[in-house]
């Protein structure tokens, strides 16, 4: 009898089986992770959690019977009924054989447990940052080691067995040290030997031998190789994401709600698939300012609404750090639409001079109330950047009402394309 | 040493902890029973400590601890997982696998009296089953299992290397789907080889010689049967028609299939052969299993190898193990194959030693023949669940259990009738009724390949038996004919046929256009 402990085996022997079924019900998981959006906060389905499939698709079939027919059974347990008792079925139940228990059980809800990376890649799959073009070297650089030969120095993990394996028998074999196969003939020579004369000679032979056998070792210091590494500099794609959200008075609580869980989502999308994304967020009422993401998710401000003051914000944090020769710049921005009258020129006149000549990709969400048309706006920004956009091909637009067009509206805004298309409102 | 200390020596171990040398030792001591008392004979064991992850991962791949790749795993894995998580479902003590060595899985989780309870049924009784049982013995090869496993697995792999994830995965979906019908019902028959089939010609020969008679000649024989008639008969010779094994069929005759199509279809094949024999004896290999480990547990109580406060731990699990509601409990659904396989090994244990004038009557071979084990091990060797419940099944048990029998047609608006019950005139019906019940040939439906139109458009057509109105249910049957008509690449027709010959219903399917690397068509 043997007892084996496998406990200690690899875990995830299914785990490829799982990957499988997951590709499979690609789409299944997908809608299921769209509604999990709606009904859980943001930072929740973040952890990942229980989804729940509709099996379609996944079924497995086989030749089965349907219910009905005539059918005869045997069951346990009787109590008063004898034989040509007739029992009324049971209402609602149509006729047939009872249900069988531990068969079609929890076959059409289907639910499991997603780990958080499998729900981030559903979540994020097919999204992209449109157009990162410029990608050059940086004083700050990412290295990658590259392989370049062989060191006579190096760290005991670089060994490389093979070469120095090869160069000790090469040393070995050009020093003639003796094999040991050769000193045991010799000794077995010696001992055989009868002869007192030849003997001696004999043990001298085999004392110069285990003396040549120690000065020749077997792997010298001078074999030892270690595989060598050179660090070479990698190209990044630096990209900087402006969110430019509007706080003023005019926005409802649900438009801000709205704007936020957009922002989220853009958050935690560049955050999760770009390692290398800095993300400046500036809000504004009357004037803009530049906050961290803690003040902009949860703080609280109001006032008034000059739309042009975020976008002198941005082109000034552009001008201090980051060159756009060098940086791949985006902006999300999301207001209510309103804006003053006397501000309309200036905003114009920066967003398409000055700010979108700078930006791979410029997005605009309006929020509206809860009722409104998500299809149509007549708001004066609305106005004035739909005037805008036939001379900018990189300038999106996007209007939401619900919560649940949050998600959809993102994701149209930055799914992958093949080419050069860009999202037309 | 005094009495108490010496009692304390004897025991296997004290408490619920055990380490590798308790399993060592409770095996031993179990084995001793096993082979020395009761008799059994079981291929050399093997006892694999796991986790509760890794017995998820073994109830995915159907027990196998090692498995080709497919998503449907994944997705059982996933299903078992959710309910193990939100404690909806107990894991089994243990699996066990017919192999030789016969691989027994221990969760690390159980205490040292679930250890040798699970040492007990699985490593001794199922094991001794698997090697004894004619079932297995025809259809399973418990030495070659893990290696054709593993060649199954790699060929897989290789495959979908070589031919693409999708492809393959086609193919095993459409395998898969007509797995239930991939396997032979009936021993072939074995081939003649040439030498005895010229002897057989010619005593045939000098049979005819003798039993010349001219008049024969005179008399007037029937109608001639038509050429197409002929053709029919001789086409269904050529083909090997009408044939039960799907697979075995597309394998063989599928005129689109690549070569490693077959194979797969092959592989298939082999897992549900070996996987038949257990579903024809679910409630004799559980009951063996079950009394064996009652049997061997009592024993090493009475030999005080077992603690009494061990033993109750041992009779709870025991009794919940083989609990049978009855019909109107919430908790019923169906019959327990423990219980029911247990009820019947003890009754026939009574049966042997301790007969009443009604169990001679009805088992004058067995009754008093006064050794049990010698008699169930005779009965765990030549029988199946529906062939052991229709010969064993005793007045006696039928009248403790109180089975009665329900027809239920449902044109008959009254209600459901009892046919019969536990009484004189009931036994007989309700035991066959039962037995019917665990006949795999009657409640799985019954699929034939009758015919192929070879001079027309290469349609496959099957009957489906559907005596009582049991038709297929409609929208799963039409996903695997359509799997079906993808394997055959041309059109396939599926009849059902009710009891009067009369065909009720027609399903048919088109092979979809697959366009693949490979394919001698694309």
């Amino acid at each position: 009898m043997h007892i084996i402990d496998r406990r200690l085996n690899p875990r995830g022997k299914s785990l490829e089986n799982r990957q499988r079924f997951l590709r499979r019900a690609k789409d299944a998981v997908q809608q299921a992770v769209r509604r999990s959006l709606q009904s859980r906060s943001i930072r929740d389905v973040l952890d990942g959690g229980e989804v729940s499939l509709p099996i379609g698709g996944m079924g497995e079939p086989s030749f089965r019977r349907a219910e009905g027919g005539i059918t005869d059974h045997v069951l346990p347990g009787n109590r008063a009924f004898v034989e040509g008792d007739i029992i009324p079925r049971p209402p609602g139940q149509g006729a047939g054989r009872p249900k069988e228990a531990g068969q079609g059980d929890g076959e059409d809800g289907f639910r499991f447990v997603l780990t958080r990376e499998e729900f981030l890649s559903v979540f994020l799959d097919d999204l992209e940052l449109p157009e990162l073009a410029k990608r050059r070297l940086s004083e700050t650089e990412e290295m990658s080691p590259v392989r370049a030969g062989y060191s006579i120095s190096g760290s005991p993990s670089n060994l490389s067995i093979d070469r120095t394996t090869r160069l000790a028998m090469m040393r070995r074999i050009a020093l003639k040290r003796p094999k040991p196969a050769e000193i045991e003939a010799l000794q077995r020579q010696i001992d055989e030997c009868e002869n007192e004369e030849t003997r001696l000679l004999l043990e001298a032979e085999l004392k110069s031998l285990t003396e040549r056998i120690r000065r020749i070792p077997y792997v010298d210091p001078l074999d030892v190789r270690y595989r060598r590494f050179d660090n070479e500099p990698k190209p990044v794609a630096k990209a900087v994401m402006f969110c430019l959200m509007d706080v003023s008075g005019s926005m409802s609580e649900h438009m801000k709600d709205l704007a936020k869980r957009f922002y989220l989502l853009l958050y935690l999308f560049l955050s999760q698939r770009y390692e290398k994304v800095e993300i400046v967020f500036i809000r504004h009422t009357e004037k803009a300012e530049e906050v961290d993401e803690d003040t902009f998710f949860y703080g609280q401000a109001t006032g008034g609404t000059l739309v042009s003051s975020a976008l002198a914000a941005m082109r000034s944090i552009i001008a201090a750090r980051f060159d756009p020769t060098e940086w791949n710049i985006y902006a999300a921005q999301a207001s209510d639409g309103d804006n003053s009258y006397r501000d309309e020129a200036p905003t114009g006149h920066l967003l398409k001079h000055e700010i979108l000549p700078l930006c791979q990709y410029f997005a605009y969400i309006e929020v509206d109330e809860e009722g409104g048309d998500s299809l149509a706006s007549n708001s004066p920004l609305w106005r004035l950047y739909e005037s805008i956009r036939p001379s900018a091909a990189t300038l999106a637009m996007r209007k939401v009402c619900r919560k649940n067009e949050i998600f959809p509206v993102f994701h149209d805004l930055f799914q992958k394309r093949s080419t050069q298309t860009k999202a037309v409102p | 040493m005094t009495q108490a200390a010496m009692q304390k020596d004897r025991l296997l171990f004290e408490g619920a902890d055990w380490d590798f040398s308790t399993l060592q030792r409770i095996h031993d001591a179990c084995e001793e029973i096993a082979i020395g008392e009761l008799g059994l004979d079981v291929y050399p064991n093997q006892i694999e400590v796991i986790t509760a992850e890794q017995m998820l991962d073994a109830y995915s791949s159907t027990g196998m601890p090692l498995f080709y790749r497919h998503w449907s795993f994944g997705k059982h894995f996933a299903h078992h997982e959710a309910f193990y998580r939100r404690g909806m479902r107990d894991l089994a003590y243990e699996i066990v696998i017919n192999s030789s060595p016969c691989i027994s899985y221990l969760m690390e989780e159980n205490t040292a009296t679930m250890q040798t309870l699970v040492i007990a049924h699985a490593a001794f009784g199922h094991n001794h089953f698997f090697k004894n049982n004619y079932l297995f013995k025809l259809w399973t090869d418990a030495e070659g299992i893990l290696d054709y496993l593993d060649f199954a697995k790699s060929y897989i792999a290789r495959c979908e290397e070589r031919y693409g994830e999708t492809a393959v995965e086609r193919t095993l979906d459409a395998a898969h789907a007509l797995m239930s019908h991939g396997v032979h019902r009936y021993a072939g028959k074995t081939r003649l080889d040439l030498r005895q089939e010229e002897k057989r010609q010619q005593e045939r020969r000098a049979h005819e010689e003798q039993m010349f008679n001219d008049l024969w000649r005179t008399v007037p024989s029937g109608r001639k049967r038509d050429a197409a008639d002929v053709d029919l008969e001789r086409r269904r010779a050529a083909l090997g028609l009408p044939q039960d094994n799907l697979l075995y069929f597309l394998e063989k005759s599928s005129p689109r299939l690549q070569p490693w199509q077959r194979e797969i279809l092959r592989i298939v094949r082999h897992v549900a052969q070996y996987f038949h024999p257990q579903r024809q004896t679910k409630v004799m290999n559980e009951g063996t299993a079950t009394y064996v480990h009652y049997q061997i547990m009592e024993r090493l109580h009475d030999r005080g190898q077992i603690s009494d406060g061990n033993y109750f731990e041992f009779l709870k699990s025991h009794t919940n193990v083989v609990f049978q509601p009855t019909f109107d409990d919430r908790r019923f659904s169906g019959f327990n194959p423990y219980a029911l396989g247990f009820a019947m090994m003890q009754d026939i244990e009574r049966i042997v030693t301790d007969p009443t004038d009604e169990d001679r009557e009805w088992f004058p071979d067995i009754a008093g023949r006064g050794d049990p084990m010698q008699v169930l091990r005779g009965i765990w060797a030549d029988y199946r669940d529906e062939s052991f419940i229709s010969q064993f099944l005793s007045p006696h048990l039928i009248r403790k259990w109180r089975l009665f029998q329900l027809y239920d047609d449902p044109q008959m608006s009254e209600g459901i009738l009892v046919s019969a019950i536990h009484d004189e005139r009931g036994y007989k019906r309700v035991r066959r009724q039962l037995a019917r019940e665990y006949d795999i040939g009657w409640t799985d439906p019954r699929i034939d390949i009758v015919d192929v139109d070879l001079a027309g458009d290469r349609r496959l057509l099957l009957q489906h038996r559907a005596p009582n109105d049991w038709v297929l249910e409609d929208s799963e049957t039409r996903q695997v004919l359509q799997h079906l008509a993808d394997l055959w690449g041309y059109d396939v027709m599926l009849q059902e046929i009710d009891g009067a010959e009369k065909v009720v219903k027609e399903h048919v399917a088109h092979p979809r256009e697959i366009r693949q690397k490979g394919d001698l068509f694309a």
